[in-house]
């Protein structure tokens, strides 16, 4: 099955290649596609809550609708939206990077997209099922056990679902990357995004397990009469926060290393200069990560654990600035001297880095304890935490779409559309948040649904909502960009960045096989080393040979639709028996697919040498 | 470069034949990272565990002092390492390439976790008959029965693995592409069993102790 046989099948055959393939390029694409909806989904409840805050006393939405639209912004962005388009970078991009053919486990991979695809689909149900869940993305008890209606059933069970993708994800990526590095491709010669892909991998496995159990508890609570969090039963609603911060404060790691990554890339390309300092880049990482699991409570300071554990997490949240300040002094070295094209992607990168600046100062001002008893749940909250995640995570994500898209697609999204998105988002960010800090400190709350006239809350809101609106434009023109350019764009070289690492080094389109043979790397930015000290293309390391390729599955999508009934039966086990009849439908698909799995052997097929000879340079 | 016919002969089978292939190999690590994944797992469960043990807030409950018997958890608690230990013999005969003396030790090995199992269910029917004791009474026993309800589920996953697993190739023979399965799914028999000694210790010998 060569490339330009694929591209000649009709819409029900790609269909169907989708629903079952197991290439994790093209599961990066499904990645981009199903985060890139959530996103927009994501983006309109953002619209929704700022327009409602546009003006006092507002009566756009009503107060029940407002709180389920806050709630699921939270959960939609960050765990339908950024994590899988992390994971559509992180497929794309790091088995090319390394020099490998696929990853560790094909069949997991496709299984991890469609866990995420149904219990993100599960999640959204509820607008049509009763009401989406409404106490807030951190689901604390007792809202989230109280709560009347069957949201926050459809938040657990969902996000539960979700997590069993991520956290296969996550263990798929690390054995990838440890196992299946090109020849020469030691730990200290791979590029920065394969290094945090790596960390964060790491950090998704042993942070989900907690949410894991977090969200078990609170199924248990609201659906089979457990007491976890209930009080008057000797239940305990804390536990709950910690369990929910032990693996949400990983969480921000997991999101915003991959995006650092992403920008060293964008950063060494664009400058023409190798990363600078790369071993305290990789060592600046790796202590992030480890900080990471020690700061949960921060979040936590006006619970009342004392002053001694309020403390110790004040001190290691400031001891993270250090790291990350290593970062950014880096990315500044990098372009320090460097040949600098400002091209889009390079564009997002330069907003980023005061951006992010910015919104690590004001971390390190919310990790003052004292202090936050003051920024606790006020909108000077909501700014820092938007500084961080769209500044580093979303800027990051729509760089590496930039960056990105002629590997992934082969043509090079529009060069002037692109700057006016960056420009529209970028003022338009700003405009949103940075006026939000001086509301918090003016004692606006977040999460309310209205604000009074008379408490001078009227200028800072509007303006708010002002630089929502231009973010929305911007990211209007960028999604009419991806059709213009899908529709009318011109394939592009297969090298348009003048790239350093081994994804340039691939024809366009990348063959399914990734590699003929497979590259021997010299060095770090490898492909960088052949084109300054070689004669531009990359050292094969073995002969032509034949390709082990893994077989496409439906079973992934077969498992993941029956771990959805299964979840709609258990929400629905007390309104009717309907209920029971979706358990065990549901069990019975995910089960038995799961036996077909591991009793009908797969062993793959082989691309023969001969047909790889005969493609030769031509077909690609 | 091996070729599927390669793959499946059970002759000529390296020393470690579970970890010979690229696949194999990868499942491997995979697999002890999925473990390492676990832990995390049931320490949360431990933690809910502790915070929530003998807490009754207003309602009536049996305290741990009274309601756990240690002869019935001491011979679980050696029966599972029984069975530990019969699937370190079944893995010692895979290496040495004897695969029925592999599927004897494997069904040994099922056989005494079925014992646990069931005397597990023993165990819960009488604390929920003669104590009152059940999920929804109180706080302790909602965090009782998760953490060791969730080890009972690993116990009746781990059964459920093997015993497909020793159908399905009961008649074939150990080849590169089964042995990794067998390999992980005693790996995965382990981790329970450690994870058992645990709950022996935290649960019912402190609970013992108060």
């Amino acid at each position: 099955m060569s490339t330009a046989a694929l591209e000649k099948q009709g819409f029900g055959a790609t269909l169907w290649d989708y629903l079952t393939t197991v290439d994790h390029k093209k599961i990066g694409i499904l990645y981009l596609l199903g985060g890139g909806f959530f996103f927009l989904l994501g983006g309109l409840e953002a619209m929704l809550i700022r327009l409602q805050l546009m003006l006092p006393d507002n009566e756009l939405i009503g107060a029940q609708f407002y709180n389920e639209v806050m709630t699921m912004h939270g959960t939609t962005m960050i765990f339908l939206a950024a994590m899988p388009l992390i994971f559509a970078f992180m497929n794309a991009i790091v088995p090319l990077q390394i020099g490998a053919r696929d990853v560790a486990f094909p069949f997991v991979n496709a299984l991890g997209f469609w866990l995420f695809l149904f219990g993100g689909l599960l999640l959204n149900l509820s607008w049509f099922m009763g009401g989406a869940p409404d106490g807030g993305w951190t689901a604390y008890a007792p809202f989230s056990i109280w709560s009347p209606t069957h949201g926050f059933d459809f938040y657990a069970i969902g996000l539960q679902i979700t997590g069993f993708g991520t956290l296969m994800g996550g263990i798929n990526f690390i054995v990838t990357i440890v196992n299946m590095r090109a020849p020469g491709m030691t730990y200290m010669r791979m590029p920065l995004f394969t290094w945090t892909a790596l960390i964060a991998s790491v950090l998704i496995l042993f942070a989900f397990p907690a949410l894991t159990v977090g969200l078990f508890l609170m199924t248990f609570d609201r659906l089979f009469g457990a007491n976890f969090f209930v009080p008057e039963m000797g239940g305990n609603e804390i536990i709950w926060e910690h369990l929910f911060w032990i693996f949400g404060h990983p969480e921000v790691y997991i999101l915003v290393l991959p995006a650092f990554g992403i920008f060293s890339e964008v950063i060494t390309t664009f400058s023409k200069k190798r990363l600078f300092g790369y071993s305290a880049m990789v060592f600046a990482t790796v202590l992030i990560a480890f900080f990471g699991f020690m700061v949960w409570a921060h979040h936590m300071f006006t619970v009342g654990m004392g002053p001694i554990a309020n403390s110790i997490f004040a001190i290691a949240t400031m001891a993270i600035a250090v790291p990350t300040g290593i970062k950014i002094f880096n990315w500044l070295f990098t372009m320090w001297g460097g040949n600098i094209r400002l091209t889009t992607p390079m564009l997002w990168a330069a907003g980023f880095i005061p951006t992010f600046t910015i919104g690590g100062m004001t971390g390190v001002m919310v990790a003052v304890a004292a202090a936050d008893l003051q920024y606790h749940d006020t909108y000077f909250v909501v700014a820092h935490f938007h500084y961080v995640i769209v500044g580093g995570v979303v800027f990051g994500l729509i760089a590496a779409t930039h960056y990105w898209w002629p590997t992934m697609f082969g043509k090079i999204l529009n060069e002037k559309l692109g700057k006016w998105t960056f420009w529209l988002f970028f003022i338009g960010f700003h405009l949103t948040f940075f006026i939000q800090h001086f509301l918090g400190l003016m004692g606006m709350p977040r999460r309310y649904w209205k604000f009074l006239p008379g408490q001078e809350l009227e200028v800072g809101n509007f303006i708010s909502t002002i630089g929502a609106l231009l973010m929305a434009v911007g990211t209007i023109i960028l999604l009419y960009n991806i059709v213009k350019t899908t529709v009318s764009g011109e394939k592009c070289d297969s090298d348009p960045w003048d790239g350093r690492t081994l994804e340039w080094s691939l024809p366009n389109p990348t063959p399914h096989y990734n590699f003929k043979q497979l590259p021997l790397v010299r060095g770090l930015d490898p492909l960088w080393i052949e084109k300054t000290q070689g004669n531009g293309k990359m050292i094969p390391a073995e002969p032509v040979n034949d390709i082990h390729m893994p077989n496409n599955s439906f079973l992934p999508f077969m498992m993941s639709l029956g771990l959805f009934i299964a979840g709609l039966g258990f929400i629905f086990r007390t309104d009717s028996t309907m209920g029971y009849i979706g358990i065990v439908a549901g069990l019975v698909i995910f089960f038995g697919s799961m036996i077909i799995r591991s009793v009908k052997d797969d062993l793959g097929y082989h691309i023969h040498k001969e047909d790889l000879e005969e493609e030769g340079a031509g077909a690609e | 470069m091996s070729t599927h016919e390669d793959v499946l002969s059970s002759e000529n089978l390296p020393h470690e034949p579970e970890r010979a292939t690229l696949e194999g190999k990868n499942k491997f690590m995979g697999f002890w990272f999925f473990l390492g994944g676990e832990t995390v797992l049931f320490a949360s469960l431990f933690g809910t565990y502790l915070a929530l043990k003998n807490s009754f807030g207003e309602a009536e409950g049996t305290p741990s002092q009274d309601l756990f018997g240690l002869p019935l958890v001491f011979i679980m608690t050696m029966i599972l390492l029984t069975s530990s230990l019969t699937s370190v013999y079944a893995i010692y005969h895979m290496k040495n390439h004897a695969f029925k003396k592999m599927m004897v030790w494997f069904g040994i090995t099922v056989l005494l976790g079925a014992a646990f199992l069931g005397l597990e269910v023993y165990e819960f029917n009488h604390y929920v008959h003669d104590y009152g004791h059940t999920f929804t009474a109180h706080a302790f026993g909602s965090a009782f029965y998760a953490l060791v309800g969730f080890h009972g589920a690993h116990v009746a996953f781990g059964l459920g693995w093997f015993i497909v697993l020793m159908i399905r190739n009961a008649r074939r023979g150990l080849n590169l592409y089964n042995a990794p399965k067998f390999y992980l799914a005693s790996l995965y028999w382990h981790f329970i069993d450690v994870v058992w000694v645990f709950i022996f210790t935290v649960v019912y010998l402190m609970g013992k102790v108060g």
